[in-house]
């Protein structure tokens, strides 16, 4: 019906391709947006070579955070550390390409902060991760 | 103009011309549907206008120059005052304190009555139905002071379980505070009541009005609260004024809360000594145009009458409960229509509430999503958050249906 429900929206919110849990894992980190109640968990394995060979969020809330969710990990596997490192915010609103407000942007921004926040800690990230 | 009602009911076609901002369109075709008056009302013109002629003509700062300006400014300020106090039953306006806004009247209460009566093995009872504003301020009081604070809890129909709270007030809780109207459920509490029973376990009893004060006769002298607090933004007045209402021997007992100018008598290199009531609380320069505003907000509900208001928003919260009824898969929150303010919260199967908000804009439907400022509350429904659809003098049934018809978009898209 427009632009921020496109169909990929709706269909990976409905059918995640992503979601469950790893255990064991390498890396998990679990965070949520108060003001919405969207929460979201993020479970990471990673090969020999600091490669993700496999990710899993878990979690609830609105249709763009639980999508974006389902699209990044779904993104990140394959990707080295350094990689999602330098993964923007940018590249994640461009992958999902839907124009999003100040305050839906959050709500798309959860799982790249829980994604970063997991891998590096949130004390290193600390500027980058307040501006998510 | 809406011109002062002679029966009990409202002409809202002509109320609706007052609010320049509901004629306006979200985009283009889609008119505004201002349905979160719970949240913050729309300002009439006759508000509006109160205050830039204020501003035009009568502005300077109050109490204290002898120029011409300031005393008109003066009287101006006093006048909306004395008109705020009437409109809450207050004997005196000097019982009526002008803060920033209900929360700030709670903290207000909280440092000053609080700080001076409350201390390590008291308790402080309040309700479950609490909006943050009425929890947060004794939350942080009770981590410096070391009381204790309990929640009496609700029926399963969410209205106030008056057994167990009476159970208890046997406790002796030194101050108990409660909402007059929950802002999620709409629960109206049977305030009098619960005063009466409170007072008999001898404890001070604080009233939050924010949700109660815009929408019905509420007369503190008939209730016989000891404190009421209350947001001028709420009752069609502007934002950054609100009042709280105390008993006179507590105010007058009460230490001062911010300190500065406006609220001494006189002051020496080591000491100060404070002024008298309703001075005595308002440290500094206070919102004066913006009590001109309050006072102006406070005729133009009055003129129309508090019970009509009240008898229109009952018709309206009936017909949308009735009509959020039969969309297959809303679930409502809150007591049932006679025991509630015009609030309705709910839940649409699977839609998160922030996806129904969004979906309803695109119709023009302003509804609030999420937790509405009572976490605590959510937690006890089970719930992360909940859409609200609120209502006010200007609401009609016409916007119940567009809310409706935005409800079937919603399951279209999450079909």
């Amino acid at each position: 019906m427009d632009d921020l429900y496109r169909e990929q929206i709706i269909d990976r919110y409905k059918n995640p391709q992503m979601r469950g849990r790893l255990d064991p894992h390498d890396y998990t980190y679990e965070d949520d947006n108060p003001l919405c109640g969207d929460r979201i968990r993020i479970d990471l394995r990673v090969d020999d070579e600091g490669r993700i060979n496999e990710a899993a969020f878990s979690g609830d809330g609105c249709a763009i955070s639980q999508a974006a969710a389902d699209l990044l990990t779904e993104r990140v596997v394959g990707m080295s550390l350094e990689e999602v490192k330098s993964y923007t915010k940018d590249e994640l609103i461009e992958m999902l390409g839907i124009d999003l407000g100040p305050v839906r942007m959050k709500c798309a921004l959860l799982s790249l902060k829980v994604l970063k926040a997991g891998v590096y800690g949130l004390d290193e990230l600390e500027e980058e991760l307040a501006s998510l | 103009m809406a011109t002062p009602q002679t029966n009990n009911t409202l002409d809202v076609g002509a109320i609706r011309k007052d609010f320049p901002i509901l004629g306006r369109e979200i985009k283009e075709g889609v008119p505004l549907v201002y349905l979160d008056s719970a949240a913050s009302s729309q300002k009439p013109s006759q508000v509006i206008h109160a205050m830039s002629r204020f501003y035009e003509t009568e502005y300077a700062n109050v109490h204290r120059g002898i120029h011409t300006l300031a005393e008109e400014a003066t009287a101006a300020f006093e006048s909306a005052r004395e008109k705020v106090a009437r409109f809450v039953g207050a004997e005196s306006p000097r019982q009526l304190i002008f803060t920033r806004n209900a929360t700030e009247a709670i903290n207000l209460v909280a440092h000053s009555w609080g700080r001076a009566n409350l201390q390590d093995g008291d308790r402080v009872l309040l309700t479950q139905m609490e909006h943050h504003s009425n929890i947060v301020p004794w939350q942080m009081l009770a981590a410096e002071l070391g009381f204790t604070i309990d929640y009496a809890p609700m029926t399963e129909d969410h209205r106030i379980d008056l057994e167990r709270y009476g159970q208890m007030l046997e406790q002796g809780p030194k101050l108990v505070g409660f909402t007059q109207m929950s802002n999620v459920l709409g629960t109206i509490n049977p305030v009098a009541r619960m005063t009466e029973m409170a007072h008999g376990a001898g404890a001070v009893v604080l009233v939050d009005g924010a949700q109660s004060v815009p929408h019905m006769a509420v007369n503190v002298a008939e209730l016989d609260v000891d404190f009421l607090v209350f947001s001028a933004h709420k009752m069609c007045g502007p934002t950054g004024i609100g009042a709280l209402y105390g008993r006179r021997e507590l105010l007058e007992e009460m230490p001062p809360f911010m300190g500065g100018g406006e609220m001494i008598k006189r002051v020496q290199f080591d000491s100060f000594t404070v002024t008298e009531l309703p001075s005595k609380f308002e440290a500094g320069t206070p919102p004066i145009a913006q009590a001109v505003g309050f006072g102006a907000a406070v005729d133009y509900i009055s003129n129309l009458g508090m019970p009509a208001i009240r008898q229109h928003e009952q018709e309206m919260i009936e017909r949308a409960l009735d009509q959020l009824e039969e969309v297959p898969g809303v679930r409502i929150y809150g007591p049932a229509a006679e025991h509630k303010g015009a609030v309705a919260a709910f839940t649409l199967s699977d839609a998160h509430p922030h996806d129904i908000a969004e979906i309803l804009d695109r119709r023009g439907v302003a509804v609030r999503a999420g937790h509405h400022c009572a976490m605590p509350l959510h937690e006890k429904l089970g719930l992360p958050a909940t859409t609200r659809a609120s209502f006010y003098l200007y609401n009609t049934s016409d916007e119940i249906d567009s809310l409706i018809e935005g409800l079937y978009d919603v399951k279209k898209v999450f079909a």
